[in-house]
């Protein structure tokens, strides 16, 4: 099997501090490997030695087979990065941030500017491309970030969560762009705190913590493990939560939690047990302030992973405490 | 965004690949990015009030305020003091370059720098080239103002110029030194802490601002021995008649140490920043 990239094994310390505890990601050529975790899970420091930017403790990662160390000079041939802080200059306009980036890499002048030119115009950025970056915003930053690793052709890219801070409208533009470079063939490796995000682009999942993978699959076979879907429930009346869950329990089949006072939240199999809640609700005259089909989010899945919350360190509160609160609790 | 259905065309340009095998990578890139560094000093010239304002100032404090008592005639004094002034500023911009790395490498965009299969040290050698224009404006201002206040060349144009050039190379070769204090620290802060503790011995311990005999002998010894003063006395020889071959061989030899010690140190320094 041949991986467009491929790391095993990584360690990396800063200090104290183990960022990395022996991580493995790969993604075969043209795939989507997301990487998904909290802040703080390892993500970045993973990316920055894919990119050549860090040098591992232990462990090797190759890119297109070569050694990010030893052959970085080559490797850096290979790939576009996009970090979570937009990496291009504020103080040059969008042209002459990626005409420079063309120039970097060797173009002739002519040349980088046409480059310029058509990756603006793809990212609707023409109208901006003789401002400077600082006016920007930071959905036309990212744009441009992205932009920037493009200039190149890269087969590989790093997206470092190119979505955090962006609405959902901008959410789906960038999405878009990643699906069409995968049409294209280049293979990406994003990250982000997001199931959804990962759900929607990625052809396999890498959830990280502590620097460790604590699950891997393809969006389908993580969706399993972590119970797809939720429904969210908040009666109007809190004096109907009781009610509220035993109608869920019967529909769903297990007991609802309630992650936070007053409402309810149930796993769901397929489409049709949202239609029999709301009926069944209906009959009971409960009224409803919020029902909601979600996939879970990253707390969802730590906490089914790995029995506590995004947030918690095992025993110090927040999300991990709350939903081991059950129904009844809650309740009374 | 609806027209994100067409991915650019990605055959038209030549790729990564076929660019890398020509040569002079390194002269390429650091011209790119001098040019890069140079857009930036246009769109933020109140950058530039240390090269501009500084050597009008240093003229006037140093000529009206000091020149009676040291020379007896301000005249006099102006004519050896312009040359030494000009080392002195020219010194002071560098530590200035040091300063604006140390907040320009924080920057993200140096991490798509970092990433690409560029010359290794370009960045930084591309800022060192970029800010030779701030040596070239401060000479220009300090010469011109020196000029409408009385200083003439009396040499010929021919060594002025080779005056400001050489002049130009040392603070080049400085530079580099600065640039590895700003590799080094965290702050521009500290930079700035460290850059003018070094600075002040080193442009006032000369023997252009005040005679030396009238100094206690270990700071004569360190007067004798400070670069500057070759670097200054040869700016002097060149531009009002002097001594030149002597201090200018020692300013080529300090520059040139200079270099060959601090540019790999500061290279690696910034290699190894992450």
């Amino acid at each position: 099997m041949t991986y467009a990239f491929r790391a095993e094994g990584l360690v990396k310390r800063f200090g104290a501090t183990v960022a990395l505890a022996g991580i493995d990601l790969a993604a075969r050529q043209g795939t989507v490997l997301g990487v998904l975790g909290p802040n703080g899970a390892g993500k970045t420091t993973a990316v920055r030695i894919l990119a050549t930017l860090l040098r591992p403790d232990e462990g090797t990662a190759t890119v297109g087979g070569l050694d990010v160390v030893r052959d970085a000079g080559e490797v850096r041939r290979l790939i576009g990065l996009t970090g979570q802080y937009a990496s291009v200059d504020e103080d040059l306009t969008g042209t002459e941030n990626l005409v420079l980036i063309g120039r970097l890499l060797d173009m002739r002048t002519a040349a980088a500017r046409a480059r310029a030119r058509e990756l603006l115009a793809y990212f609707e950025l023409a109208e901006a491309a003789a401002r400077p970056v600082k006016t920007y915003s930071g959905g036309m930053r990212r744009r441009l970030d992205l932009a920037a690793s493009l200039v190149g052709r890269p087969d590989v890219i790093y997206l470092d969560e190119p979505t955090t801070g962006l609405d959902p409208v901008r959410r789906e533009d960038v999405w878009g762009i990643v699906r069409s470079l995968v049409g294209d063939g280049v293979t990406v490796l994003l990250t982000t705190q997001y199931l959804e995000e990962a759900d929607a682009l990625a052809d396999e999942i890498s959830v990280i913590d502590h620097g460790r993978v604590i699950a891997h699959g393809t969006p389908a076979e993580l969706k399993q493990r972590v119970g797809g879907r939720h429904l969210d429930l908040r009666p109007l009346d809190p004096a109907r939560l009781l009610d509220s869950a035993g109608i869920l329990a019967a529909v769903a089949g297990t007991q609802p939690e309630s992650p936070t006072r007053g409402t309810l939240t149930v796993p769901v199999e397929d489409d049709g047990m949202l239609t029999a809640a709301v009926r069944r609700l209906d009959e009971a005259g409960i009224a409803v302030a919020e029902l909601s089909l979600r996939l879970p989010d990253l707390d969802d899945v730590f906490f089914t992973l790995t029995g506590h919350g995004t947030a918690a360190p095992a025993g110090t509160g927040g999300a991990g405490e709350a939903r081991t609160a059950k129904t009844e609790e809650a309740v009374r | 965004m609806t027209t994100l259905t067409a991915p650019p065309e990605r055959t038209a340009v030549p790729s990564r690949r076929e660019g890398a095998a020509r040569p002079f990578a390194l002269v390429r890139h650091s011209v790119a990015l001098a040019g890069r560094s140079l857009t930036k000093t246009r769109r933020t010239p109140e950058q530039l009030i240390d090269v501009t304002l500084q050597p009008i100032l240093f003229v006037v404090m140093f000529l009206y305020l000091l020149g009676g008592a040291v020379a007896g005639s301000t005249h006099e004094y102006l004519q050896t003091l312009l040359p030494a002034l000009m080392v002195m500023n020219t010194v002071f911009a560098s530590v200035q370059t040091g300063i604006n790395l140390n907040d320009d490498i924080k920057k993200g965009v140096f991490d798509r720098f970092r990433s690409m299969p560029i010359a290794r040290s370009a960045p930084l050698v591309g800022s060192v080239l970029g800010d030779l224009i701030r040596f070239v404006l401060l000479i220009v201002v300090q010469l011109g103002f020196g000029y409408a206040v009385g200083f003439r060349i009396e040499t010929d144009p021919l060594s002025a110029l080779a005056a400001c050039l050489l002049v130009m190379f040392f603070a080049f070769c400085l530079t580099w030194v600065f640039v590895l204090i700003g590799m080094l620290a965290r702050e521009p802060g500290a930079v700035q802490g460290i850059g003018f503790m070094a600075m002040f011995p080193l442009t006032f311990g000369t023997n252009v601002l005040v005679p030396t005999d009238t100094l206690p002998g270990w700071l004569q010894a360190w007067v004798d021995a400070n670069p500057v003063t070759a670097v200054m006395e040869t700016a002097r020889g060149l531009m009002v008649g002097g001594a030149v071959a002597g201090p200018a061989l020692e300013t080529v030899l300090w520059s040139v140490g200079v270099l060959a010690v601090f540019f790999p140190l500061a290279v690696r320094a910034y290699l190894r920043r992450t």
